[in-house]
């Protein structure tokens, strides 16, 4: 559990991050998100101590951030950054053992480690082991960023923007896979992104944080029902409200009895490509499949109640 | 690089103006004849320097050489003609001076004229216009230098040369030139030496420190923008008073004129590449490289050790090549104050009005800074971090 205790920096007198408070439970991903200039990487690099805090206490498992030292504490955190950060004299297997090596692991570890993390992030161990970051593609490169930063098993994983240089089809991809392995490996994660679409999609929770402050904290379904402030009402956007949360749910938890015309949907789809199928085939209701078996039927009238913002 | 690919019938630009620039030369004296070491030579063109078996092969060689040279598509034919007019050209220098010296008086004195040099500098530069269209490897490079270093001393030891009037002088103070090349190399490297001891912490801290690298820098800019005569001219009196008033000084050599001033000069001359390159060497990592590195938990010193200095060294060395090719030509001044080196050979040619002997002292000297930039930029290419696979596996290579 990470513990963000009434945290402020300030620059000259005027605070980029003024007075946060929250909670992160282990094993969920938290989204910092907010427009630029509003303090989220601030907050973010006082966490691993880059930044030090003007006032206030972080800690991670109740210990204090200035219990260790910075180094010590550095190296049980990750750190993953927009431009990726690799080591361009490093091959790629020496980028992700960084973080090992300064812990003085051993090398057979470390190999296992570097392969280990490779297959997980589709990458063929035999053939990018040696390879350059020079002779990655943007995806690869960013792939092994992360790679890179989960290396040591940290408490904490901490990512300032980590897909901002992706194009949008790798991006989704991206962000995916990083729901794929956070949810193997139960990985603790804070990520900073400007993008409203991408917290909703990433995040157990959302922390939106609008000129120093954070202006509200819950899950997604709970900021875009009940947005505390006109700013996060205009961050979540007006028409696309109900859409966005019907994004957030799969159609397996709105299934009832019945039958239903038609080709069916998987169990995971999501409520809002529901919504689009229906519309299109015009159709009142949808089979539902799990695993080829058919589990029932979701229906127009249930996305609808859903949809409606109380 | 791009080769030269240039013009019609797959003629090379730069040989074309080489050659056209090397025939006219032939007009040119290609060597002087003098009664003696001072007074004005007469000027004769090549084909006046002595017998049809001198001349014509060597004049065929740099004409053929010259018509080689144009030949854009075909790089090492280029090489070997600058090769075969170089050779020609010595061959003219070395075969009519003996003819020119007879029956001309006891100390008449031949040297080569103003077409002979136009000619070197023409066949060097179709010769570095050839290798750069080759671009051989770093250790090829260092290989060909070592090999044209050899046949230059050996062409020198045999004796070919010794008529000419340079090589008389050269005779007449063989033990001054060896202590004036040790001279000239100490002060060199001794202050680049020195510069880099100084140069290579106060880099750091100015890396590290915004307000260091505000004061210190404009200070070294400053220093590097003093004529070297003036710069000569501070150290005499400076080193004058330290000496006269610390005795421990004088005790350790330390005097107004002589070795001190001199490399003291030199060392504050180099201090401003060195600094500098150092500073944007450590800041050439990419800024997310750095902040990755930090985040990760490195120390200063394994940030340094493991990131800046390994992607800094090639802006670094860089810096240390500017400083010794710098301080090699600065070194000729020393001459003026008693510091000894090539300098010294220099200002009493120009006292005597001996040309001859200011050659003495130039010609080591540039031959010197050459060497040494051809061996610091071969440096500065080996230390470029590898960063894709083909330099530290070699690809496979295609069969062809
Ligand atoms: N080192 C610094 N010195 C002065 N001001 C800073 C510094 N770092 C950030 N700021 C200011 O703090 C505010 C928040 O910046 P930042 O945390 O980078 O925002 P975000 O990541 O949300 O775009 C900005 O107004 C920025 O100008
Ligand atoms: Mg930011």
């Amino acid at each position: 559990m990470i513990e963000i205790d009434k945290i402020s920096k300030l620059y000259d007198g005027v605070a980029a991050v003024d007075e946060v408070s929250m909670t992160v439970d282990t094993a969920t991903i938290t989204v910092i998100v907010g427009t630029s200039g509003s303090g989220k990487t601030t907050l973010l690099r006082m966490i691993n101590r880059l930044v030090e805090p003007t006032s206030g206490e972080v800690r991670i498992n109740g210990k204090s951030t200035h219990s260790v030292s910075k180094t010590d504490l550095r190296r049980r955190i990750g750190y993953a950054i927009q431009g990726h950060g690799l080591f361009p004299h490093y091959t790629v297997a020496r980028n992700i053992a960084i973080v090992p090596t300064l812990l003085g692991w051993s090398s057979e570890k470390i190999d296992d480690r570097v392969d280990e993390l490779l297959s997980l992030f589709a990458l063929e161990p035999d053939q990018y082991r040696d390879r350059f970051p020079a002779e990655l593609s943007g995806g690869q490169l960013q792939r092994v960023g992360v790679a890179r930063a989960l290396a040591s098993r940290p408490d904490l994983l901490l990512m300032d923007e980590p897909f901002g240089a992706l194009d949008p089809i790798i991006r989704a991809q991206a962000q995916i896979d990083l729901r794929r392995i956070q949810q193997t490996l139960g990985s603790t994660i804070m990520l900073v992104t400007h993008d409203m679409e991408e917290a909703m999609q990433l995040g157990d929770r959302v922390a939106v944080m609008d000129q120093g402050r954070l202006v509200q904290y819950g899950t997604p379904a709970e900021i875009i029902q009940n947005p505390a402030t006109e700013f996060v009402a205009n961050m979540v956007g007006g028409v696309d409200r109900s859409l966005r949360l019907l994004s957030l749910f799969p159609v397996s938890e709105f299934v009832e009895d019945g039958s239903a015309e038609g080709e069916s949907v998987e169990a995971n789809t999501s409520l809002r490509d529901a919504l689009s199928i229906c519309l299109w085939t015009g159709r009142d209701a949808l089979p539902v499949v799990q695993d080829g078996s058919l589990l029932g039927r979701v229906t127009l009238d249930a996305i609808r109640k859903r949809a409606a913002i109380s | 690089m791009i080769p030269a690919r240039a013009g019609t019938f797959g003629l090379s630009a730069p040989g074309v103006l080489l050659a056209l620039f090397g025939f006219a030369s032939l007009l040119a004296p290609f060597m002087t004849l003098a009664a003696n070491r001072i007074v004005e030579g007469k000027g004769l063109t090549a084909w006046q320097l002595a017998g049809p078996e001198v001349i014509y092969p060597g004049l065929l060689s740099i004409i053929i050489g010259l018509i080689l040279g144009l030949f854009s598509s075909w790089p090492r034919v280029r090489l070997a003609g600058a090769v075969l007019g170089l050779a020609g050209l010595f061959w003219l220098l070395s075969q009519s001076a003996p003819q020119l010296l007879q029956g001309a008086g006891e100390y008449a004195r031949v040297s080569p004229g103003l077409g002979f040099w136009c000619l070197l500098a023409v066949l060097i530069l179709l010769m570095a216009d050839a290798l750069t269209q080759l671009s051989p490897r770093p250790m090829t490079r260092l290989g060909l230098l070592l090999t044209i270093v050899t046949v230059l001393f050996i062409l020198l030891g045999s004796g070919a040369l010794s008529d000419l009037s340079i090589m008389k002088e050269y005779a007449s103070r063989q033990g001054a030139f060896y202590n004036a090349a040790l001279r000239h190399l100490g002060l060199a490297f001794g202050s680049l030496a020195a510069a880099t001891v100084i140069g290579i912490p106060l880099g750091i801290l100015c890396y590290h420190h915004a307000g260091l690298r505000r004061i210190a820098l404009p200070i070294l800019s400053f220093l590097q923008t003093i004529p070297s005569l003036a710069m000569f001219g501070i150290m005499i009196p400076l080193l004058g008073w330290i000496a006269s008033t610390v005795p421990a000084a004088k005790a350790i050599g330390i005097a107004g004129v002589g070795f001190a001033p001199a490399f003291l000069a030199l060392l504050l001359y180099s201090l401003l590449p060195v600094v500098a390159n150092m500073v944007s060497g450590l800041q050439s990592a990419p800024e997310s490289v750095r902040d990755a590195a930090r985040g990760m938990g490195m120390t200063l010193m394994q940030r340094l050790f493991r990131v800046e200095l390994p992607l800094g060294l090639p802006v670094i060395l860089a810096g240390l090549r500017i400083a010794l090719v710098q301080n090699i030509g600065l070194a000729v001044i020393a001459g003026l104050i008693g510091g000894g080196g090539f300098g010294t050979f220099v200002f009493q040619g120009l006292n005597q009005t001996a040309t001859d002997l200011i050659l003495l002292g130039a010609l080591p000297t540039v031959a010197l800074a050459l060497t040494a930039a051809i061996v610091m930029d071969v440096l500065v290419e080996v230390t470029q971090p590898s960063q894709s696979a083909q330099h530290t596996q070699g690809m496979p290579r295609k069969p062809s």
